[in-house]
């Protein structure tokens, strides 16, 4: 699968998509395939504050349960409700409908990698 | 340590198989989905490649005898061609591990233990055996690989491998036979809750039949299955895990395994301490449980009863069939019944819960 070129990422396979100061976050392909089948998505609170590299809620999968870290400093604005009935969509769709929340930032994310950068990111750690 | 590769490895790579380092062994977790290999299993067929797993060989004219001595269970009940579930146990009561026992003959067994726990168990039925005469134990898990096949329609693909007569053979038993041209032990046992096989061949031959049965099967729909699918099924099931559910603390009386337990054959390791506990009471029982709140409990999860944290998450997950996070702890009796609200500490939030029998899931007969 492609990563989307709008898109910018994190290491730790978050993704971001920035519309004015409002930061889209949801985990990457790559992050779901290693998690598996999703059955609940424990998200933070709105009004939260968050700062680059928070802990921010989980995923669990049937599986175990992952952290999701904020990829990027904000205060969350929205959540995707659809998750709590339907937390398979992060498998189904991960880079669309299984977004996880949104952000409102200060900066952009400086740290973050670019489509390609990710893809050579995910090539480096291409033992798995 | 390296990580050991069973003779099936590269049919899992070449499947697609998510591999991952499991009890020494480099083994897949899933192919397709945890949940998809589940249903499989529940409503078709799966495979599973459960080769990791040890198997030990206990031979000679004292063999009864040295069994009757480690584990918990009845041996001289089996006669040749059954197989049963037992405790290889500790003085303590408590398990070394859990185990199959099958008879061969009357001075050959079959053990077929847990992959973390093999070297441990060949050193503890070394170190007990000495002294008992005619009695050998021999670690034969290299001379074997096992195939799991599991789920409803598990005979029927079964079926078009052998000669033998599965559909009778009974819950619990084997045959030795040819199954898919390779000499076989084929027994009617399993870990996932439905009826099944678990066949064990030669190394060699095990590639080339994995292959076959996926092959044949493909009309039933046959599923390979990783490691994922085979802990959501046997969970549900309520089939204890050793490390998880069962160890070297707990008894089997404890683990509501007192079906295993037969202080009436005589002497065996565990066997006082195990009476005690069957007169005096034991402190605490697993039980199972539905999480009523938000979020999923896991292994070592706190559980809270009456104000207090009263005990332990020994499994737990989103329960595929049952579509439900379920789990399974121990607790002081006193908050054992059904219907009993707890209250389980995922990650430092406590979430209800309440107390529901056991097993989550009984296939239908």
């Amino acid at each position: 699968m492609a990563y989307p070129k709008e898109f910018r990422y994190s290491r730790t396979h978050e993704w971001v998509k920035m519309d004015g100061d409002v930061a889209t976050i949801g985990i990457t392909q790559f992050a779901q395939e290693q998690l598996g089948d999703v059955v609940f998505v424990e998200a933070p609170a709105v009004g939260k504050k968050l700062g680059a590299g928070d802990s921010s809620g989980n995923i669990e999968s049937v599986k175990a349960v992952s952290e999701i870290f904020a990829p990027i400093a904000g205060e969350v604005v929205e959540v995707n409700a659809e998750l709590q009935a339907h937390p398979e969509l992060i498998n189904q769709d991960p880079h669309g409908r299984g977004w996880l929340m949104r952000l409102k930032v200060a900066g952009a994310g400086e740290e973050l990698l670019d489509a390609a950068a990710y893809e050579a990111f995910l090539a480096e750690e291409g033992a798995h | 340590m390296d990580l050991k590769r069973t003779p099936l490895f590269s049919c899992h790579v070449e499947a697609g198989g998510r591999i991952v380092p499991f009890a020494g062994w480099e083994m897949p977790v899933q192919y397709r989905g945890v949940i998809e290999e589940h249903r499989a299993v529940r409503t078709g067929v799966g495979l599973f490649d459960v080769s990791h797993m040890g198997e030990i060989e206990v031979t000679g004219g004292r063999a009864l005898e040295f069994l009757q001595h480690v584990t918990c269970n009845d041996v001289a009940k089996l006669v040749a061609g059954r197989a049963h579930y037992s405790g290889l146990m500790t003085p303590r009561g408590t398990f070394v591990d859990d185990l199959l026992v099958h008879k061969m003959s009357d001075d050959r067994y079959f053990l077929v233990v847990n992959a973390a726990n093999t070297e441990k168990d060949y050193a503890y039925l070394c170190a007990q055996v000495n002294g008992f005469g005619d009695a050998d134990v021999r670690d034969a898990s290299a001379d074997w690989a096992q195939i799991a096949v599991q789920g409803p329609r598990a005979l029927e693909l079964g079926q078009r491998f052998t000669s033998a007569r599965l559909a009778e053979i009974k819950y619990y038993r084997f045959v030795e036979d040819d199954f898919g041209g390779a000499r076989a032990i084929i027994a009617r046992t399993g870990y996932t809750g439905e009826d099944g096989l678990e066949v064990y061949v030669a190394p060699d031959a095990a590639a080339g039949l994995w292959r076959e049965l996926l092959r044949v099967g493909a009309d039933l729909g046959v599923a390979p299955c990783g490691l994922g699918a085979r802990d959501t099924l046997r969970f549900e099931a309520c089939m204890a895990l050793y490390g998880n559910d069962i160890d070297d603390t707990t008894t089997p009386l404890e683990a509501g395994l007192e079906w295993i337990v037969k202080t009436d054959k005589g002497p065996f390791l565990g066997r006082d301490a195990l009476l005690r506990q069957q007169e005096q009471g034991i402190p605490r029982t697993l039980i199972g449980f539905e999480v009523t709140g938000r979020g999923i409990a896991r292994h070592g999860y706190p559980i809270w009863a009456g104000g207090r944290h009263a005990g332990v998450v020994t499994s737990g997950t989103h329960a595929p069939t049952l579509n439900k996070p379920l789990g399974l702890g121990y607790v002081p009796l006193e908050f054992a019944a059904e219907g009993t609200p707890l209250e389980i500490e995922i990650r430092g939030q406590r979430v209800g819960a309440v107390v529901v029998p056991t097993p989550f899931y009984r296939r239908p007969r």
